[in-house]
């Protein structure tokens, strides 16, 4: 622990670090997906797992390909991809509840039966 | 002879156009089409016997000409169905007497079905089946001729329960088509074996008696008796049921609750005879190979003869007395057949067969047509509402009476030399068998006097309306056949029709003729005695013979013991147990089945819930299971 700290502070930080960040926001972006019931919830929770992904794209090119810049290029298509489909979700949820009255994943089985 | 065709083509049209359009056209148009179609065939027809009759023959016989025999169904180079048309003297014969029958029949039932319901109908059933009669009879082979049969047989059902609003009817044509259909099945197994010996169905090759075709199955032997007997003798149940010979006559009595115009033609002069038909085309092979089936069939027709004349004499239905004399009159042919040889002389009663046939048809169908006129102007079968009709309804009183002569054998009206060729060949074949006839001709002479003194004389009976002589439409028809009926007789038949084509002069042997003239006089004069006037004679004969006056009057109960046989035996026994295994067995097992899956399927529908995120869940923990085994495992 000590050593870690000490490599924070001296402005290096190891990689498991950063992987470990990740695994916490993906695994956090997985349980809110499965538990939650509001769509935006679920929608965030679906944006936690896709910055894990990206910060592992970043971590990866910088430990294990230093100099190149292919890694970063992905993550800023990952965000890009990242916004657009929220701003879909956003717009079918919208409508979902003009229409429903409700976001709440539970009610809407209007299809079923 | 090309144009024979035409005469089977043009009722299937009719039928055809007339059952499409139903009730769209006028009844008028309707019968007329009907009748229009009829008038053409029975002339073509008519033209087909005059240019084949004139034809040179070869070798002193008549040529079996087959101007149509075309492949229809083929299943294998062995096995395969044809439809054509054979012209032979019988069939030839057939012709004239179906088209003459119908046409007559045709024009009648303008009258007596006028007004009635479904009027239409009744022209497309009449079409369709004179259609099927006439392509039973120009039948080239044994296949054709059964799915023919068949096709009669629907047709006479189809008119039998003409009236369908009307339970008995219902019930009638039920009992005749399945009563028929049960004969069939013998039928139909003769015809498998017959030609799973000899490799074919042609009647040419058949009824040629070529002792190549037939040692196969002569030389096989089943319980004591050759294939071919078997064989023969099932194809003979098929017409014995379609001629109502007993034990299988239970349907035609019944078959009256049809149009009695129906009555006349199908169920006494042109189906029912398809029994004899069968018998007489198949008659080669009878008398060459199997004369022990061929004598079966004598004993049969005479008992059934014998058993339906006594019947006749006690019931009162006019309808019911005409079937029972019709039964009978059967009995006469088959007899005929029965004691026939082969050629010449010997032929006789082949001869005589096919003579009976045809003035039968005459004679039988003018009676009919003749109660048909009577019913419509009393409006009931029963005997004892008639009665002095006579004075109302000359033209039928008098064809009516000349049938009934012609029927008792009464010279000269043709039942008595056709009559009269058949004792005779019986009394060659047998004197027992030819007293046993004479009887039964005498019999006849009895029960058709009792009707028509029943009808036309007698105490008058008090009716709603005064009755009149039918119409035109009704009363040509009558004179027509009554004359048909006085001068048939003379047509030497022996010229035209015998077992081996050839010309063959009838001879009349006088002791036979004038013995069963004499007794047949004196049945009519004892009929006379009985009922041309009321008198107490017959109810003191009933109490005195009540036995057998009851029993017969119950037809022996012959109805009873089929009910008793069907309900009680086969019902509770057979079917009963077959219905329990359906319903609890079979039934059980798929219902199991299907309540199985719908039980499972009740169980897993959870599984697809729609919720994405359980599906997320599932599908995470599968990820881990399997992440998990390819790290430890």
């Amino acid at each position: 622990m000590g050593d870690l700290l000490t490599n924070f502070l001296s402005g290096h930080v190891p990689i498991e670090a950063y992987l470990g960040l990740s695994i916490i926001m993906f695994f956090s972006g997985i349980y809110g997906f499965l538990t939650r019931k509001s769509l935006l919830m679920i929608l965030i929770s679906i944006e936690l797992m896709l910055n894990a992904a990206d910060i592992n794209f970043v971590v990866f090119n910088r430990y294990l390909y230093p100099g190149h810049l292919e890694g970063f290029y992905f993550t800023l298509f990952g965000i890009a991809i990242a916004a657009c489909e929220t701003a879909v979700a956003i717009a079918i949820i919208i409508n979902i509840y003009r229409n429903m009255s409700s976001v709440e994943v539970g009610n809407l089985d209007e299809m079923k039966n | 002879m090309q144009y024979t065709l035409l005469i089977l083509i043009l009722p299937l049209l009719s039928f055809i156009i007339l059952g499409l359009v139903d009730s769209k056209w006028s009844p008028k148009v309707a019968g007329t089409i009907g009748t229009v179609v009829l008038g053409i065939i029975t002339a073509l027809s008519y033209y087909a016997a005059w240019e084949y009759f004139s034809m040179p023959r070869v070798a002193g016989a008549y040529e079996k000409l087959i101007p149509y025999n075309i492949e229809w169904l083929r299943f294998t180079d062995l096995l395969h169905i044809n439809l054509g048309i054979l012209l032979d003297p019988i069939s030839i014969m057939m012709l004239v007497v179906i088209t003459t029958v119908s046409f007559m029949v045709n024009i009648y039932s303008l009258g007596y079905m006028a007004n009635e319901k479904g009027f239409e109908r009744y022209y497309s059933f009449l079409s369709l089946f004179t259609f099927s009669m006439l392509g039973l009879v120009v039948a080239t082979n044994i296949f054709q001729m059964y799915i023919f049969w068949e096709l009669v047989g629907v047709s006479s059902y189809l008119l039998i329960g003409f009236y369908y609003t009307k339970p008995t009817a219902v019930a009638a044509a039920k009992k005749a088509f399945i009563v028929t259909r049960f004969a069939d099945l013998g039928f139909l197994i003769g015809i498998l074996v017959l030609s799973f010996y000899t490799k074919t169905f042609d009647f040419g090759i058949l009824t040629s008696c070529n002792p190549a075709v037939f040692t196969g199955i002569v030389g096989t032997t089943f319980m004591g008796f050759s294939v071919l007997s078997w064989a023969m003798a099932l194809i003979f149940i098929g017409g014995a049921g379609k001629s109502a010979m007993f034990p299988l006559q239970i349907w035609l009595p019944d078959a009256m609750e049809g149009p009695t115009p129906v009555s006349a033609l199908i169920h006494a002069a042109t189906m029912v005879v398809a029994g004899v038909f069968l018998v007489a085309r198949l008659f080669p092979i009878y008398v060459t190979y199997t004369p022990e089936v061929l004598h079966g069939i004598a004993y049969v027709g005479a008992f059934t003869s014998l058993f339906a004349a006594v019947i006749a004499c006690v019931q009162t239905d006019i309808k019911r007395v005409l079937a029972f004399s019709t039964i009978s009159q059967i009995g006469f042919m088959m007899v005929a057949l029965g004691v026939s040889g082969n050629g010449g002389t010997e032929g006789t009663g082949y001869m005589a067969s096919m003579f009976h046939l045809f003035t039968h048809a005459m004679f039988k169908s003018l009676l009919f047509l003749g109660a048909g006129s009577v019913i419509h102007a009393v409006h009931s079968n029963e005997m004892n509402h008639m009665g002095g009709l006579r004075k109302y309804m000359p033209v039928t009183n008098w064809t009516f009476l000349i049938a009934c002569l012609a029927i008792s054998g009464i010279p000269p009206f043709s039942g008595f030399f056709s009559k009269d060729e058949i004792l005779s060949a019986c009394y060659e074949f047998s004197p027992f068998m030819g007293v046993t006839m004479t009887l039964i001709a005498c019999l006849t002479a009895f029960y058709m006097f009792r009707l028509y003194y029943s009808i036309f004389w007698g105490k008058e009976h008090k009716h709603e309306h005064t009755p009149k002589e039918s119409h035109f439409a009704m009363a040509f028809p009558l004179v027509f056949l009554a004359t048909v009926t006085v001068f048939a007789g003379w047509i030497p038949f022996g010229h035209f029709v015998t077992s081996d084509l050839k010309n063959y002069d009838i001879h009349m042997d006088l002791s036979v003729a004038s013995i069963s003239v004499i007794l047949g006089v004196c049945s009519i004069a004892l009929a006379t005695i009985l009922y041309r006037k009321e008198t107490t004679v017959p109810k003191k004969l009933a109490t005195t013979f009540s036995g057998l006056y009851i029993a017969a009057s119950h037809r022996f109960y012959i109805d009873e013991a089929y009910l008793f046989i069907t309900k009680k035996i086969i019902f509770n026994n057979v079917s009963k147990p077959l219905a329990w295994f359906d319903r609890h067995i079979v039934d059980g097992t798929m219902n199991g089945m299907a309540a199985t899956t719908q039980w499972v399927s009740l169980k897993i529908k959870g599984f697809q819930s729609g919720q994405v995120q359980q599906y997320a869940y599932v599908f995470l923990l599968g990820t881990l299971v399997i992440t998990l085994l390819v790290l430890f495992i």
